[in-house]
């Protein structure tokens, strides 16, 4: 028994060792070009990241040292990845963050999904000085903060953008004659759904629309149909969900039973995924959401269909993906026309260049992107973007949304 | 009267904290915040070893305090000055511990353990409301002027305290009444100790100490939201590395906490991919080798070397 | 109103339906499983697999999910969890170690659903079909639902009050230690026991796969309701998770339909923690000690 206990003892020592050889790392010589992430493998955020960000990540990254790696001057350098679990908490990310600079001694930090963490982490990499492109991340500090740390750069806009296009879009139609003014909204009691139904609230009355029914659910609410019956009781024109990936499957297929559908069906993060085309088949249809691509520029297309390819037959998201591997792009771009590792000039050239990425060419004005797609419907089995109608590729909506069909 | 052995604990106890007061000028920002999260979740098992060793209540409602000193500093951190906002946190944290403690310490064990967790999950949820429907905004950013040094010595002057009270309660009467009702709750109730009033004192004194490290550790994190002020996985950790270490001593919970940080640390860092697969097999390899905790580790290598030449003095 | 009320009963069955396997293991075996909703999301994954897979309807699929998560569970509290009932001095101890094996557990079956299924959320449509029942519009999965977690629910409650090896599961779950005074083989009552839930929890994670999305981390979502609707009701009882998993999701839909959907759980645990307040041993169970 005791030498049991001795072994034990031994063994824990020996890891404990092993934890510390593996803390302090070893320095490199410049062979490789080390980029470092921690993101989410578990907890809340795990749905976000498996959609949005490993896929871009690892296919970005699997790109580059197919072409032989990073273009550094002359010659070619190969990424060599740092990859932690965050386990979807602040503190996890801030400290998983702290070991990459000062252990990993990595070159550059690709960022956590979520505005949350994004939040969370932001001071670390301001400090340190490495850039932070925020790809995942809404919020409407994104202004201030990108005054507050100039190395960061909020690549998905403020959610008052979001709110705002949608409500002019709503102004537009009602102008074509082809809605009403009910509006209906539901938003979950998130960071993201009070954000945007917060700014959504007073664009809405501005516009004079009449705002019937305006609540928030918590997350983690199972059965959505209390809301969905007594929304369709006042049977308005549209109906706004700021909603997470399960309740926007919740709400949709709790509406289709319900027989509820409304002239504009919108709904929030998820509408986007390729689960929802998967899930809802010819009833996706019509469904308009947060997000959208320019499903008809062959720079998606070609985009889309190296991503099938990259993560076993899985398709990215209409949203955030591309946007997501817009941002790996840019600071591909920068760091090659930069043509060696000074943080710093990269920081200054992400600030003033200008990119050629999938989702169009980007210039950044006050760290922030001027285009965004905040719209966008499911037409013909694609979510295509809609608004704001003067973005380029931008689809004419459909409107009424069909008839639900019976599955 | 302070016995040769005490001084020279006291000694050894004081030249440990000068060091680990140095920790902060001598390692890097890593090392920091791991030694802050070492801290942290030290204070936090030892504080809830305080009332749960002797009591034998698994509570799960640390996160409920945690939670309400990380939300007091969004809210006052800006507002008033640190001490004082300190303070404030630590005053709501022991009131609403009190008010917890004196409506639910009737419950027997089994319920207790729920009855926090959902007490946990209340709290947050009526923040949320509050937050959604009064302030309308959910999120708040702490830009206070604190450093993660500042952070590690703050913690570090909590353990500290934490265990100065732990040690201070075990020679009061306090401390005497509650290992009998650890022992048998009828027996100490015909003492004539009053259950009631030495379990809630105890419970609100642990509780105080939670709320300080959740007040402590929010200037860590710039943005504050319920997901992250009331997460609930702090509760299951702590509870895992106390009773891991052992609840029944005051040292226990810190040997539990200290080699599991290290552990979640080492595997996320390993084995990004599958370290969830991993930390469940090293966890349940170490339930099954450490039966009594590594206090029961501990216990059993001391016993064992009298234990051979004196064979009448072996005890389980 | 009969709406309100008629989507309460719903969404309270699947609540009840959620609990019952883990009021089994925690109420009889005495294993307090903190990796319950791992389990369930495995077997909701097993169906999702079969279905999309190899087309089995999900129903069906549950003859094959259920058996075989009742082996597993039956060979997990041999080999694992009797080591720990035989060491465990007293309930007290029993629970900790319990606590900390199951956590372990948790880790390990969440471990494997990601290396196999990734962290990406997953759902799919069956049986969403609108039934109208006393005109008003409700899914026909979530009807079916309710419906097998009242029949399963009031099944075993009668097969534990008037069968022989009911009572016995009843004796072990009030006393072990008497229980074993009138030759009741404690060991193997609890290890059925534990067995039993095991499959009631692979027919809930079958079922509630139906209409529910969910992911490899999302478990743990369900540990909690299930172990607050087995408090509630008292643990070890049948009808007790049945009553309660029912007035949580009544308080539920008639808070969302008549005051605030935004305070529906904090209504659920205000509801949970009042009724340990008056009744200290839940709903339906008796006081100990």
């Amino acid at each position: 028994m005791v030498s049991s206990i001795t072994r034990l003892a031994a063994g824990l020592l020996a890891l404990a060792g092993a934890a510390a050889t593996s803390l302090s790392g070893t320095a490199q010589a410049q062979t490789s070009v080390k980029i470092g992430y921690a993101i989410s493998r578990t907890g809340p955020g795990a749905g976000g990241v498996a959609v949005t960000t490993l896929p871009n990540y690892e296919m970005w990254v699997k790109e580059v040292n197919a072409a032989g790696g990073l273009k550094l001057g002359d010659k070619r350098v190969p990424i060599e990845v740092v990859e932690y679990d965050d386990r979807s908490s602040a503190e996890e990310a801030a400290r998983a963050l702290e070991r990459l600079i000062t252990q990993d001694k990595v070159d550059f930090i690709l960022p956590p999904w979520g505005t949350g963490l994004n939040l969370a982490i932001g001071p670390i990499l301001n400090k340190a000085g490495y850039p932070h492109l925020a790809a995942t991340a809404v919020t409407d500090r994104a202004p201030e903060l990108a005054k507050r740390w100039p190395n960061s750069f909020w690549l998905l806009g403020t959610s008052a953008g979001a709110a705002n296009t949608l409500v002019e879009l709503l102004v537009k139609l009602r102008g074509e004659g082809k809605i009403g003014d009910t509006v209906a909204m539901v938003s979950i009691a998130d960071g993201f759904g009070i954000d945007l139904s917060g700014a959504a609230r007073p664009a809405l009355t501005k516009a004079r629309f009449k705002l019937v029914y305006d609540k928030s659910y918590p997350v983690g609410t199972q059965d959505l149909s209390p809301i969905i019956n007594d929304v369709k009781g006042l049977n308005p024109d549209v109906f706004i969900a700021f909603s997470y990936p399960p309740d926007t499957l919740g709400i949709t297929e709790q509406s289709r039973i319900a027989g509820f559908n409304p002239k504009i069906f919108y709904t929030g993060v998820g509408t986007a995924f390729p689960l929802f085309k998967q899930k809802f088949g010819a009833n996706a249809e019509g469904v308009m959401g947060i997000g959208g691509w320019s499903g008809d520029s062959p720079a998606i297309k070609d985009y889309l269909a190296r991503h099938k390819a990259s993560a076993k037959g899985a398709e990215p998201d209409r949203w955030a993906s591309a946007v997501t591997y817009a941002s790996l792009q840019m600071l591909q771009q920068a760091i090659e026309r930069v043509g060696k590792i000074d943080r710093a000039a990269v920081i200054k050239d992400l600030q003033t260049g200008t990119f050629d990425t999938v989702i169009g060419k980007v210039k950044m004005e006050n760290n922030m992107p001027t285009r965004f797609w905040w719209v966008g419907q499911w037409q013909d089995g694609e979510f295509y973007g809609v608004g704001p109608s003067t973005n380029e590729g931008a689809r004419a909506p459909i409107l009424p949304k069909p008839a639900w069909k019976a599955m | 009267m302070m016995t040769r052995s005490d001084v020279s604990i006291v000694v050894a106890a004081l030249a440990g904290v000068a060091v680990l007061a140095l920790v902060p000028v001598m390692v890097d920002a890593y090392y920091l915040s791991l030694a802050i999260s070492l801290l942290q979740f030290t204070v936090l098992a030892t504080a809830w070893g305080m009332f749960s060793g002797p009591t034998r209540y698994v509570s799960l409602a640390t996160t409920a305090f945690f939670g309400v000193g990380a939300y007091t500093v969004a809210v006052l951190g800006e507002v008033l000055a640190w001490p004082l906002v300190l303070a404030v946190a630590a005053v709501l944290g022991a009131l609403m511990a009190a008010v917890v403690g004196l409506s639910t310490l009737r419950l027997s064990g089994v319920h207790f353990v729920i009855f926090t967790f959902g007490l946990a999950e209340l709290v947050r949820q009526i923040v949320v409301w509050y937050e959604v429907n009064v302030t309308r905004v959910l999120g708040r950013y702490v830009f206070v002027d604190i450093t993660q040094k500042d952070i590690y010595w703050q913690l570090l002057g909590l353990a500290v305290a934490v265990f100065l009270t732990g040690w201070l309660i075990a020679r009061s009467r306090l401390g005497f009444a509650l290992r009998i009702i650890g022992e048998d709750e009828v027996v100490a109730r015909h003492c004539g100790i009053n259950v009631t009033v030495a379990k809630v004192a105890l419970f609100t004194i642990s509780a105080t100490f939670m709320t300080l490290v959740g007040a402590l550790m929010s200037p860590r994190w710039t943005y504050i939201e319920p997901s992250i002020a009331f997460n609930a996985t702090i509760s299951f950790q702590v509870v895992v590395m106390a009773l891991l270490g052992g609840a029944h001593r005051l040292w226990g919970p810190a040997l539990g906490a200290v080699p599991l940080t290290l552990l979640f640390e080492f595997l996320s860092a390993r084995f990004p991919a599958t370290s969830t697969l991993i930390m469940g097999v090293v966890f349940l390899l170490i339930v099954y080798a450490l039966p009594a905790g590594v206090v029961g580790l501990w216990e059993r290598l001391k016993a064992w070397r009298p234990a051979r030449r004196d064979t009448s003095g072996a005890k389980a | 109103m009969t709406n309100a009320i008629l989507t309460g009963l719903v969404l309270g069955g699947m609540y009840a339906l959620i609990a019952m396997g883990l009021t089994l293991q925690y109420g009889v075996a005495r294993i307090m499983n903190l990796s319950y909703g791992e389990f369930l999301i495995a077997a909701a994954f097993a169906s999702y697999w079969l279905f999309t897979g190899w087309a089995v309807n999900p129903l069906l699929g549950l003859l094959l999910v259920v058996p075989v998560s009742f082996g597993v569970s039956l060979a997990l509290y041999r080999v694992l969890l009797t080591p720990l009932v035989r060491r465990a001095r007293n309930r007290d101890a029993l629970e900790v170690d319990s606590i900390l094996a199951t956590f372990g557990m948790m880790f390990i079956v969440q471990g494997i659903m990601l290396t196999l299924f990734g962290g990406a959320y997953f759902s799919y449509s069956f049986l969403a079909i609108p039934i109208h029942a006393l005109g008003e519009i409700l899914a026909l999965n979530r009807l079916i639902a309710f419906g097998l977690s009242v029949v399963v629910g009031l099944a075993l409650y009668l097969a534990l009050t008037r069968t022989r090896l009911g009572t016995a599961i009843r004796a072990v779950a009030v006393d072990p230690n008497a229980a074993q005074l009138v030759a009741i083989n404690v060991v193997r009552t609890s290890a059925l026991a534990f067995a039993l839930g095991g499959a009631l929890v692979a027919a809930a994670g079958g079922l509630i796969s139906m209409f529910l999305t969910f992911s490899a981390t999302s478990g743990v979502v369900f540990t909690m309701k299930a172990l607050i609707v087995v408090v509630m009701g008292g643990v070890g009882n049948l009808l007790g998770c049945l009553v309660a998993g029912l007035l949580l999701g009544l308080s539920e839909a008639l808070v969302a339909t008549f005051i605030d959907p935004g305070l529906t759980l904090a209504v659920n645990f205000a509801l949970f923690l009042g009724v340990l307040l008056v009744k200290p041993a839940g709903l339906f169970g008796r006081a100990q000690r």
